[in-house]
């Protein structure tokens, strides 16, 4: 990792670190909620900016991880912790089935069977008696974490909700950098190619959906538990929006962009309140200024801008990168 | 405590607590911030805008500035913020005004959803939250709380003003037109078990998904149904839509449609051609007396339109609310509470009404129906009292909530 | 007779309704299916498109006092001249890039829109009348049809099958889907292809306009009337077949018939059955119902 990179890592961490302790400059349920968004974008990013997918039903894993979270902790008395675990496991399990349905197809039409797949998944939440339809699951316990923290304190619960976030962000991390990340990305940029070196591509494919859903499924549970309910809007095919918004906000050909993305639109919604029936409006120009003019989000404008500056490095081919194949 | 401040409002509270005779626990408090500080939380920017939105951050501010700005010389501050009809946005912003910009009340609450959560979350910070615009009774059954208020009307009374009515007045088959959620299943329900009470029978319904644009198939299976009156278990776009569909398959005169849950607003988009003879309940309309037309005239000039029942209730709970901080001397919520139970509410938009221990605001509600379009005298003139439900009547009986502050535990 | 418990006549009453709600679907879907086509971007802005072709028709008929059928002409004509203009200044900068963003910039169209709209006239909407001249209803002896959804079914029908004509039998559709294949060629002939380009989002989206208008008097006009409306559409689109015409326009028309049919069987999967049918269509047929297997 460049010098740079590190040290704003470093120093992004030790703002997050301090949150808890200024509570009049931002508030730690909102940036809770952000982190939960963080996770879910560049878990999303696995497969839209490494391998080329574009999944448009991932509202099912994210609403997945938080229905089945907030029932077990809620009306089983399951610890937190598994819980959360389960949320994860069982978005997963689910993204590996829509995912081995969806990958027999590319482009454009796998993006519509996730999103109809998801779209069922949804019908399901709906009428399924444990929701609670569109009044939601309420007043699910936070409980403790591993039997020892109280997760009723805001800044407890912080520092674990920081803690499983940068677990799974380093997940993400490893999975990009790894041996298996390298094959995605030839299947990304030549999926014939990646076929006839001898690559299982669908094995692999369907592998990266599971990774991507079950981390989505834990930023999921990670929400119901902080904000103490699972509601219809967390499946809905707007959360599969808002997460395709935020990648392509922060940029999706970086590993941390989307996470940029995510922190980016949930400020927007956050700190608009006072322009009141506007605010839609104004989310909106400031979409189209961003896809007008930083093509490829804010992370990936600024390293170019970076790059560009040092002349002893060469100026970075960073046509965004090479479309999704649809046939 | 704030020091500077505590010697008066010592005064203060003991004078009321001789004349009020007031529970003792008050006597020692102050006003956190030495400020009282309401937010309004609703939907400023989606599809519930009409009936509470900006209008509702207004009647709110019209309450606080009648009540003279400022309460035993302490000034009240009013902010808004938008719910975006999202829970987890509702919540999370209440919990910061509770606990970041100390926030004694939040008001209107439109959106079931987002009134549960904000619910739980005033119980927890042990904070104020008043419903104007949601319709769902679980904030007075099992979400209840001392610190909660149910204040305009709720789904109990939508059923029990409509459906009894109708029933009485012989229309005793029903077919129901419902929206696939919790909202309209519920409501359904409720109606059903009164309609069945009163002697009448249910024949029949079709629960259609939210957003449903085309309401002709109902229409034709309501017809089919043979049932006198189609019960419409919706509200906003779908129950506009569902009513029109009605109206144009000519389901009258035989079949009468009844809009379980009808702004004001509804009324104004629908139009009287295709609105009139249709009966709704609401706690409010602004031609019902001189009073409400006062109120309603001054409302108008601030905002441009007449107000609906969720402002008029903003404005009277936000009133009541300054009322009882009055009277206890102090804006400490549990206080505050005790006043709120104690003091009765008697205004344009209420007379003798009174707030049960589950939060329960009880005062009469109104059957209407709606004016034809030769009815309709002047601009908005467009409801007829039909008949006054005594607040007795019209809300869920004590003794059926599930609230756990009534077992006395 | 019944079928299920439904007397036979019901059944064509409610196959009836579904022929009409479907023509909406025929309209809509045909207007995306031209602009997937030529511009290779799925327009989200449709249901959005849709929304202000009903709200220019309210505005025109209250403010111009224009009658319905000036409405039902220049409503089109001004929302797609205001597509074209959205096209030319924003839309073509995303040509060649993945077509993702110009999906994101036609949703941010949407927030613009539905936002401007709300603001300007509240949300819950406008009456809208039904022109005098088709209020009434006529008998079809199964059942009672209002002569204005009567109307619906035969204008719609009629626009989508010119639309077909135009792109299918004629040169200037020949110069489109020549440009369509082969850009770059149909320019070294002298065709402009850009212009091309616009005057067909142009069209594919006073198609949407003219459904709104279409749909003004028997649908509530309201800035959200659109808003679910365009997941589904692009739906019929695909399950038709990408790039088929005719195919987005049968579609359409099964899907109304379809979800007619569910309103009566199971009447809360409604909305979803769209998308149970497209997961079956595009497991056991990759390229939609009337599509071309390529590649």
């Amino acid at each position: 990792m460049r010098p740079l990179s590190s040290a704003l890592l470093a120093l992004g961490l030790l703002a997050l670190l301090a949150v808890p302790f200024f509570p009049q400059l931002v508030y730690s349920i909102f940036v809770m909620k952000t982190l939960c968004f963080v996770l879910f974008a560049c878990a999303f990013n696995l497969l839209l900016g490494h391998t080329g997918i574009l999944s448009f039903g991932h509202a099912a894993f994210f609403g997945t991880g938080a229905y089945v979270t907030g029932v077990l902790v809620k009306a089983y008395g399951v610890p937190t912790e598994l819980g959360i675990l389960a949320g994860g496991l069982v978005a997963a399990a689910l993204g590996a089935i829509i995912g081995a349905l969806a990958i027999r197809r590319s482009g454009i039409y796998l993006a519509m069977i996730t999103l109809a797949l998801s779209q069922l998944v949804f019908f399901f939440f709906l009428q399924a008696p444990f929701t609670g339809a569109e009044d939601g699951l309420q007043r699910i316990p936070r409980g403790t974490f591993l039997g020892i923290v109280d997760l009723r304190n805001d800044t407890a619960l912080y520092y674990v909700v920081l803690g499983i976030v940068g677990a799974g962000l380093w997940l993400v991390w490893r999975t990009v950098n790894s041996p298996f990340g390298h094959v995605l990305r030839a299947i990304r940029e030549h999926e014939p190619r990646a076929i006839s070196l001898g690559y299982p591509v669908a094995r692999y494919k369907v592998l990266v959906f599971t990774i991507s859903a079950g981390l989505s499924g834990v930023a999921g549970a990670l929400k119901a538990i902080v904000f103490q309910l699972a509601a219809l809007y967390d499946a809905h095919w707007h959360t599969s929006g808002d997460v395709i918004l935020m990648t392509l906000m922060g940029g999706m050909s970086t590993v941390f962009g989307p996470a940029v993305g995510a922190a980016l639109v949930s400020a927007l919604n956050h700190y608009l309140d006072p322009f009141g029936a506007w605010v839609t409006v104004i989310t909106g120009l400031v979409f189209m200024t961003c896809v007008l003019t930083f093509r490829q989000g804010v992370v990936g404008q600024l390293g170019q801008l970076l790059r560009s500056r040092r002349p002893s490095a060469p100026a970075a081919k960073v046509d965004s990168r090479p479309h999704t194949n649809h046939r | 405590m704030p020091a500077k401040n505590s010697l008066k409002t010592l005064m203060v509270s003991s004078a009321v607590l001789s004349l009020g005779g007031l529970s003792s626990a008050m006597a020692s408090e102050g006003y956190s911030d030495d400020v009282v500080r309401i937010g309004v939380l609703t939907d400023m920017s989606g599809i519930y805008t009409d009936l509470s939105g900006e209008a509702a951050v207004e009647a709110v501010r019209m309450a606080v500035e009648d009540f003279g700005g400022e309460v035993n010389g302490v000034p009240i501050e009013v902010i808004h913020g938008d719910h975006r009809n999202r829970a987890d946005t509702g919540a999370s912003r209440a919990r910061e005004w509770y606990n970041n910009d100390g926030v004694d009340m939040i008001n209107d609450l439109s959106n079931s959803g987002v009134a549960l959560a904000v619910a739980a979350v005033a119980d927890e910070q042990q904070r104020h939250a008043i419903s104007n615009s949601a319709s769902n009774i679980g904030l007075t059954n099992d979400y209840c709380s001392p610190y909660v208020t149910h204040y305009t009307y709720d789904a109990y009374s939508l059923a029990h003003g409509t459906g009894k009515s109708i029933v009485e007045d012989g229309g005793d088959t029903w077919f129901f037109l419902t929206v696939d959620f919790a909202f309209g299943i519920g409501l359904e329900e409720q109606v059903s078990e009164v309609v069945r009470e009163a002697g009448g029978q249910v024949v029949g319904a079709a629960r259609h998904p939210l957003d449903t644009t085309d309401f002709s198939s109902y229409a034709l299976q309501a017809q089919a149904s043979g049932a006198e009156i189609i019960g419409i278990a919706s509200t906003g776009a779908d129950a506009i839509n569902a009513i029109n569909a009605l109206a144009e398959f000519g389901v009258t005169p035989d079949q009468r449609p009844a809009a379980l849950l009808l702004w004001y607003d509804d009324i104004v988009s629908l139009g009287l051609e295709t609105a009139q003879g249709l009966l709704l309940t609401n706690a409010f309309y602004w031609d019902a007396n001189d009073e409400t037309r006062e109120f309603s005239q001054r409302f108008y000039e601030r905002t441009g339109r007449m107000p609906n029942m969720a402002h008029a209730g903003n404005y009277s709970s936000t009133m009541h609310y300054l009322n009882a901080v009055e009277a206890a001397g102090t804006d400490d919520a549990t206080a505050v509470s005790e006043a709120m139970r104690e003091m009765e509410i008697n205004d344009f938009f209420a007379s003798g009404g009174y707030i049960r221990p589950n939060g329960r605001m009880v005062h009469d509600q109104y059957l209407w129906e709606v004016k034809s379009p030769d009815e309709s005298e002047y601009d908005y003139d467009f409801m007829r009292l039909v008949t006054t439900i005594p607040g007795e009547e019209a809300f869920q009986p004590l003794e059926k909530s599930s609230c756990h502050l009534l077992n006395g535990s | 007779m019944d079928i299920l418990g439904i007397p036979i006549q019901a059944l064509m009453g409610q196959l009836m309704l579904g022929i009409v709600n479907g023509s909406f679907y025929a309209v809509l879907s045909l207007g995306l299916a031209i602009i997937f086509g030529v511009l290779k971007i799925v327009n989200f802005a449709h249901g959005a498109f849709f929304m202000v072709g009903a709200f220019t028709a309210f505005l025109l008929a209250q403010y111009m006092g224009a009658n319905y059928w000036m409405t039902l002409l220049l409503a089109p004509l001004l929302v797609a001249l205001f597509g074209m203009a959205f096209e030319f200044l924003f839309l073509r900068r995303l040509y060649g890039l993945d077509p993702i963003y110009g999906l994101l910039l036609t949703f941010s169209l949407v927030l613009v829109l539905e936002g401007g709209f709300r603001v300007a006239f509240g949300s819950s909407g406008q009456p809208f009348a039904t022109p005098e001249q088709l209020r009434g209803t006529i008998n079809l002896g199964f059942m009672i049809l209002p002569l204005y959804r009567g109307f619906v079914i035969v204008s719609a029908l009629l626009l989508c099958l010119v639309t077909w004509y135009v792109i299918e039998r004629t040169s200037l559709g020949a110069n489109l889907r020549a440009a369509t294949e082969r850009s770059e060629l149909t320019q070294a002939f002298g065709v402009n292809v850009p212009r091309l380009i616009t005057l067909t989002y142009g069209v594919g989206v006073g198609l949407a306009a003219f459904a709104g208008v279409l749909a003004a008097p028997i649908f509530h006009v309201n800035p959200s009337m659109g808003s679910s409306l365009v997941i589904i559409i692009f739906a019929v689109v695909v399950i038709g077949g990408l790039g088929s015409i005719m195919g987005a326009i049968v579609t359409g028309l099964g899907l109304g018939v379809v979800e007619g049919f569910t309103r009566v069987f199971y009447s809360e999967f409604s909305s979803t059955i769209v998308f149970l049918v497209m997961v079956l269509v595009l497991l056991l047929r990759p390229a939609g119902l009337f599509g071309r297997e390529e590649g």
